[in-house]
């Protein structure tokens, strides 16, 4: 159904305009569907991890414990949130606000079918690479104004690991532009109909995938709140919903990951049988399943490790793919 | 691998800062203090400060009967309790020369070789979580559990057992018991291959573990390392074989080395250590002999005047109970050689140069019950 016919719409809309409705209901949905999600995914990595770990899970709240996170939530908004005595306190209670942002606004762009996009930009991927370099500013703010020693060592570390990992996710992601020609993703997932990205560029999709799960610091690269060294990093001194705010945004960048991985690798909405956004929301989650799954199976690298990986594998093989990549467009 | 950097070298209001890593850490099991001094995230200098868990339990012996300090053995290093137990029942028989039945000493071997299995179990496990693996360390939880349950069954306790006495052992153990040990030992060995795929052979592990926290075999003996610790350092010393105890001269089993010693060669050990003693638990159900299970021993025991040093292999070294009577029913000083404060104190030689992960991944490949420091 066309909602601009219902009357009371028409009237809004001829009003408001087109753009500053969809914007509005889009946000709203936005607003709802990042905490059911990151409820839902906070449900699927305790049931993932139990079962690889020859455990139910949770199993007591709703059935098989799928409403588990939602209590959990309510546990996390009713407890106080304590600020350290000697915390700079307006950062202190900045770094939490401030991390949500890059969640909500990045999904702005993501095209879950052909029609289900809140702003078509021309920059649609531009958007999504700048507002999630934002989470390492907030990450930076929380571990320096927490006055913690662990939380300084986590936030240094996301920073050099953030930004020493962007740089082989973008070159691979340019792989992919150069292309299609566009930065705009529903024009990327328009020209994956036939072969998808990742049978053409296998290199760059293999290091985007390393490097989103390094840029939402999932393990093995968890070295931000690394829980066997730094007790969990840069929100140890976070409670209540302050540190629910930091997880909801890791489980929201974890969704954005995959999503951006299903828009420039694996087809986006393309898929037979269902329509466009069921295809795209299992191909997300599955995704996720994925980087679930590689967390509860692999140990932690060290801080050197993981830098030297970034700087002396991934950044050359992207940038050799690249080369590549644009070669063959060209001879093509 | 950093180059080895002293605090002189440094001029330490620049650079240097402080870390507690401890008493509560999810990493320092037990509760265990680590100051460390850093430079970014390179130790410079790591002190271990200890008796966060000090319950006194050698002043405790000088003030209770033989008969009563049975439990406090156990809870010395709640890892090998069984083996803390049997050590200090075997010390008191030295004392009075008690001769323990064969029955009884094949069983508490047996015991103590699942205790043994049980603790490795857990020290593996517990390092491969240190470095951020945590499914290895249930699956290791799972395989543990088998044991606990089963020495609950003669014991009734699945931790700090009070299984052995002065002459024997309390109960006896039954075809049952035995049958579920050999189910045990079967599921075991196939464990390893498991293993293997999840942890040695994993890239991430390996790079961990090799070359990280190597402890010459000059430092190992300097520091009075011992166990699985000196063994992956490549020195082939095990009081199992050289002293030999309970009866373990009746079995063939080997002493596992490494060369190399890394957090890799004392994980290895460890592991190989497990089937050693699964092979020595086989040969011991095998040739359990008949007969009594504790010897004619009074109630309450009076040793003569004297002292006697009892000498024994814990999961984490070699343990020594040093016992003087004088003659009454209450010992006139108690005092034990703990393992794990020489083999954790060598890391303030190695630890400097190393990052703090390798820390953590260092602590956990000695494997140390803070307890049993504290005692």
């Amino acid at each position: 159904m066309n909602m601009t016919q219902l009357p009371i719409i028409k009237d809004i809309y001829g009003f408001l305009g087109p753009d500053l409705l969809v914007g509005v209901v889009g946000l709203l949905l936005v607003l709802i569907f990042v905490p059911l999600n990151s409820a839902f995914l906070v449900w699927v990595e305790r049931k993932v991890a139990g079962h690889i770990q020859l455990r139910p899970g949770p199993m007591e709240v709703g059935p098989h414990g799928i409403l588990q996170s939602l209590i959990d939530a309510v546990k996390l908004m009713c407890k106080e949130m304590i600020t350290p005595d000697l915390a700079d306190k307006p950062l202190f209670w900045m770094a939490p606000c401030i991390v949500v942002i890059p969640a909500i606004v990045c999904f702005v762009v993501i095209p879950f079918s052909p029609v289900m996009q809140i702003r078509e930009l021309n920059v649609g991927i531009l958007l999504i690479f700048a507002f999630s370099s934002i989470s390492g500013l907030s990450i930076m703010m929380g571990g320096w104004a927490s006055n913690n020693k662990y939380s300084l060592i986590g936030a240094v570390r996301a920073v050099a690991q953030s930004i020493a990992y962007e740089i082989p996710l973008l070159l691979s992601t340019m792989s992919v532009i150069i292309m299609s020609n566009s930065f705009k993703m529903s024009q990327i997932v328009s020209d994956q109909s036939t072969v998808w990205n990742f049978i053409l560029q296998p290199v760059a999709a293999i290091i985007f995938i390393i490097c989103s799960t390094a840029e939402t610091n999932r393990a093995p690269f968890d070295l931000v709140e690394a829980e066997s060294e730094l007790v969990s990093g840069f929100h140890t001194e976070y409670t209540g919903m302050r540190d629910a705010l930091f997880f909801m945004a890791e489980y929201t960048a974890m969704f954005i990951a995959s999503s951006m991985a299903v828009v420039l690798f694996f087809g986006g909405w393309h898929g037979p049988f269902f329509s466009g956004i069921v295809w795209f929301v299992l191909k997300a989650y599955f995704l996720v399943f994925v980087t679930v799954w590689i967390r509860w199976t692999f140990p932690r690298l060290r801080f050197d490790q993981l830098m030297n990986f970034a700087w002396k594998v991934l950044i050359p093989i992207s940038l050799l793919n690249l080369l590549v990549t644009a070669i063959v467009i060209k001879v093509l | 691998m950093l180059t080895m950097k002293t605090i002189d070298d440094i001029n330490i209001n620049e650079r240097l800062y402080q870390l507690n890593l401890g008493p509560q850490h999810p990493s320092t099991h037990g509760v265990l203090h680590f100051l460390l001094t850093l430079d970014g995230e390179v130790v410079v200098k790591a002190e271990m400060l200890i008796g966060y868990t000090h319950r006194g339990h050698e002043k405790m012996a000088e003030n209770r009967i033989y008969e009563q300090f049975y439990p406090n053995s156990a809870r010395m290093d709640y890892l090998s309790g069984m083996i803390f137990n049997t050590g200090y029942c075997e010390a008191v028989e030295k004392l009075c020369g008690i001769e323990v039945p064969k029955r009884a000493r094949y069983i508490r071997v047996i015991t103590s070789e699942l205790n043994r299995v049980a603790s490795h179990l857990l020290g593996v496990m517990d390092f491969v979580m240190g470095i951020g693996a945590y499914t290895p360390f249930l699956y290791g939880w799972d395989d543990r559990e088998i044991i606990l349950d089963l020495l609950e069954t003669i014991t009734g306790s699945r931790l700090t057992y009070n299984y052995s006495r002065f002459g024997g052992v309390r109960v006896d153990i039954d075809q049952t018991f035995c049958d579920s040990a050999r189910r045990f030992i079967d599921r075991m060995r196939e464990r390893f291959k498991l293993y293997n795929d999840l942890i040695t052979g994993n890239i991430i592990f390996i790079k961990r573990t090799v070359g990280v926290g190597v402890i010459s075999k000059d430092v190992a003996l300097d520091y009075g390392v011992t166990g699985p610790t000196l063994r992956g350092s490549g020195v082939n010393y095990d009081v199992r074989k050289s002293e030999p105890y309970s009866s373990y001269e009746d079995f063939n089993f080997e002493i596992p080395t490494k060369e190399e010693g890394d957090c890799m060669a004392r994980y290895l050990v460890r592991l190989a250590e497990i089937e050693q003693s699964l092979r020595i638990i086989e040969q011991a159900m095998n040739n359990l002999p008949d007969g009594p299970i504790r010897a004619d021993v009074p109630c309450f025991i009076t040793p003569p005047a004297g002292d006697c040093y009892h000498s024994f292999e814990s999961a984490r070294g070699a343990v020594g109970y040093y016992i003087v009577s004088d003659g009454t029913r209450i010992p006139y000083r108690l005092k034990v050689r703990a393992p794990s404060f020489s083999n954790l104190f060598v890391m303030s030689k190695i630890i400097p140069g190393h990052f703090v992960a390798d820390l953590v991944a260092i602590f956990g490949s000695i494997d140390v019950t803070v307890p049993e420091i504290d005692r």
